[in-house]
């Protein structure tokens, strides 16, 4: 049976998900889409200029579904008019919601990510909010409509790899929508690491655009994933905390 | 929603000057090891950034230079965002020793009609320049804020991010102005050393130190996402003191308001018209150099601009150390892109490049020309 991931409808084989932020040349992204055979691309709407053909950032996204995030909203009522100008301004019905009070250290809000998911939701957006790992608050957003969850793995852009994994353990074998390690993964080993835990995909963007060959970069990650997926579905050997000993200890009761 | 503070920066800066000079007491005692254990740290304190801009750190400057880059790229990417000033106005009631427009200096003064300033923004916006930012003098009699308001209703229709480097005011007036699609101010306290600051401004409004200290609390009350602040260097008796300053100013703003993007300029003192002032310590490139990868090092998220003040050479070489945004194709006097130039600039510029082959350098440079990163959504 083929191994697909399903949100909003569509049935994807990669479970790789791209960001546009931070490269050096937009002409690069392309390229990282071809090399990292992902699906689909997220890309800030405060980004987007319709209006200009040579720096209209949607040129360089093609022929993958377009997941157009809230970056800069502050609060639910902005990340729910950045989602309708979204939508408005052609990106398709996926949103993933970003709300960042916080410019010092990038961490999200978990409130009013809710309240936010709740009405754009209700409004037919397939939501997929980034959130700070809590079972509670995830629990709340799959209650609200969100079609998948993205929990950071580390603060965004710093490269420092899983550092909340026993609270995504946790939501992996709670949360009945896909959850989707986004933010902090540095490495190929990190995003094969979320992989082999259970998560059903990462989002990957720093590492890729700001290495120094980001299309090789891109594919690396492709092999990360795709390597921690099989080895996941494969049954991983339970790791044992100790060697296992030659003279066990409760042998006698065998007698 | 507008917000009302208690206690205020300029509290911050009388308890911090006293700690400054216990600081300067100690600072004979900064060891080598120090220096280096605190370009490690991931989190600094106010005194690491002092210890970074200590004489004792120059020999340090690459390793600092080093991390400076690691820190924007982690945090920024490769991107440069690019922006244009747009002066409206240059009259102005104070009496600024170190200014082009100070009210004594006789010039020819003007601002531009809505039409004109409509021309401006449609030659602006055809280099795809999305964000903007709008200068006057400091004058409410000949540009009250509700000639900003009319100005900023021309100007949304072409751009994205509209900024604004006025007067200070009233938290209400910043209100009123965000109502309207501004979304960024810049203000220059000019000097941090209050002694300075008075004798530099020797007449008008300008003169209440403390009215324009607190002026980025109340656009932040009043909800400005963007707040952009900084030193003249080269006005105040020591440059270091005038960098602690204004790190710690945006410091003291991050932690306060975390829902606005603090940034801080790094402006030295140019030549222009009417009297000469000289700048008493001159601020030297390898002192900018150190300025911009402390602040860069103590505040790994704000974002730093360096102006068309500073020569095409230096702002190429500036580049990778921590800078986030680039003014490019500047004009300083009013007008001047589609209407004729009357009059003369704030002050002369040093890189005079079209934003076309700022665009080219950049790209050149492994670096992301950006012009659009905010859309309003008021």
């Amino acid at each position: 049976m083929k191994d697909v991931l399903k949100i909003g409808g569509q049935e994807l084989e990669s479970r790789l998900f791209i960001g546009t932020g931070k490269f050096p040349d937009n002409r690069l992204i392309p390229k990282v889409i071809e090399a990292s055979e992902t699906q689909v691309v997220t890309m800030a709407v405060r980004r987007v200029d319709l209006t200009s053909k040579e720096e209209n950032l949607l040129n360089y996204i093609q022929n993958v579904i377009l997941l157009p995030n809230t970056s800069g909203a502050r609060n639910a009522g902005e990340a729910i008019r950045i989602a309708r100008l979204a939508k408005a301004m052609g990106c398709g019905n996926w949103i993933k919601i970003e709300v960042i009070p916080d410019n010092k250290y990038l961490l999200p809000d978990n409130e009013e990510t809710i309240k936010a998911t709740q009405v754009l939701a209700d409004e037919g957006f397939v939501v997929l909010p980034y959130m700070h790992p809590d079972l509670v608050a995830a629990k709340k957003l799959v209650k609200a409509g969100a079609a998948a969850v993205m929990p950071l793995g580390a603060p965004i852009g710093s490269n420092r790899g899983l550092k909340t994994k026993e609270i995504i353990k946790i939501m992996i074998a709670e949360i009945e929508v896909p959850v989707i390690v986004d933010a902090g993964l540095g490495r190929p080993s990190h995003a094969a690491e979320a992989m082999e835990m259970g998560a059903d995909a990462v989002l990957v963007n720093t590492a890729i655009a700001t290495a120094d060959d980001p299309v090789k970069m891109a594919e690396a990650f492709k092999w990360g994933v795709r390597a921690g997926r099989m080895a996941y579905l494969s049954g991983m050997g339970a790791e044992s905390e100790f060697a296992r000993a030659s003279s066990p200890l409760t042998g006698f009761l065998r007698n | 929603m507008v917000k009302i503070s208690k206690t205020t920066f300029y509290d911050e800066l009388v308890r911090y000057r006293s700690f400054y000079k216990e600081m300067e007491k100690e600072k004979d005692r900064i060891t080598p090891s120090h220096i280096k254990a605190v370009i490690q740290k991931s989190y600094l304190s106010p005194w690491d950034y002092f210890v970074l801009l200590s004489e004792k750190a120059e020999p340090y400057l690459e390793d600092m230079a080093q991390k400076a880059r690691r820190l924007t790229i982690q945090n920024f990417g490769k991107v440069i965002l690019l922006y244009t000033p747009l002066y409206l106005a240059n009259y102005c009631v104070n009496q600024c020793s170190y200014c082009g427009f100070n009210v004594k200096n006789k010039i020819e003064r003007t601002k531009l009609t809505l039409e004109e300033v409509e021309r401006e923004a449609k030659l602006i916006s055809s280099t795809e320049m999305r964000h903007i930012l709008i200068l006057t003098g400091e004058s409410r009699i000949h540009t009250p804020v509700s000639y900003i308001r009319d100005c900023v209703r021309v100007l949304r229709k072409y751009f994205t991010s509209i900024s604004i480097e006025v007067y200070p005011m009233e938290t209400e007036e910043y209100a009123e102005l965000i109502k309207e699609g501004v979304d960024g101010l810049t203000i220059y306290q000019e000097v941090y050393d209050e002694e300075v600051y008075d004798r530099v401004h020797i007449a008008g409004p300008k003169k209440n130190f403390r009215y324009r200290l607190e002026a980025p609390e109340r656009a932040c009350d009043a909800g400005m996402r963007f707040v952009n602040i900084g030193a003249l260097l080269g006005l105040g008796d020591d440059w270091r003191f005038e960098a602690f300053f204004t790190g710690l100013h945006a410091y003291y703003l991050q932690n306060k308001y975390p829902d606005s993007e603090i940034g801080v300029g790094l402006p030295r003192l140019r030549p222009h018209i009417g009297a000469p002032f000289k700048p008493k310590p001159l601020v030297s490139d390898k002192n900018l150099v150190q300025i911009l990868v402390a602040t860069r090092l103590f505040l790994p998220r704000a974002g730093i601009s360096i102006t068309t003040r500073e020569s095409e050479w230096l702002r190429n070489n500036l580049l990778p150390l921590g800078v986030t945004r680039m003014s490019a194709g500047s004009v300083t006097a009013v007008g001047g892109r589609a209407v004729e130039e009357k009059t003369p600039g704030q002050f002369e510029i040093a890189d005079e490049r079209s934003v076309r082959e700022v665009h080219e350098y950049l790209l050149k440079r492994g670096y992301q020309p950006v012009y659009k990163d905010w859309q309003a959504i008021v």
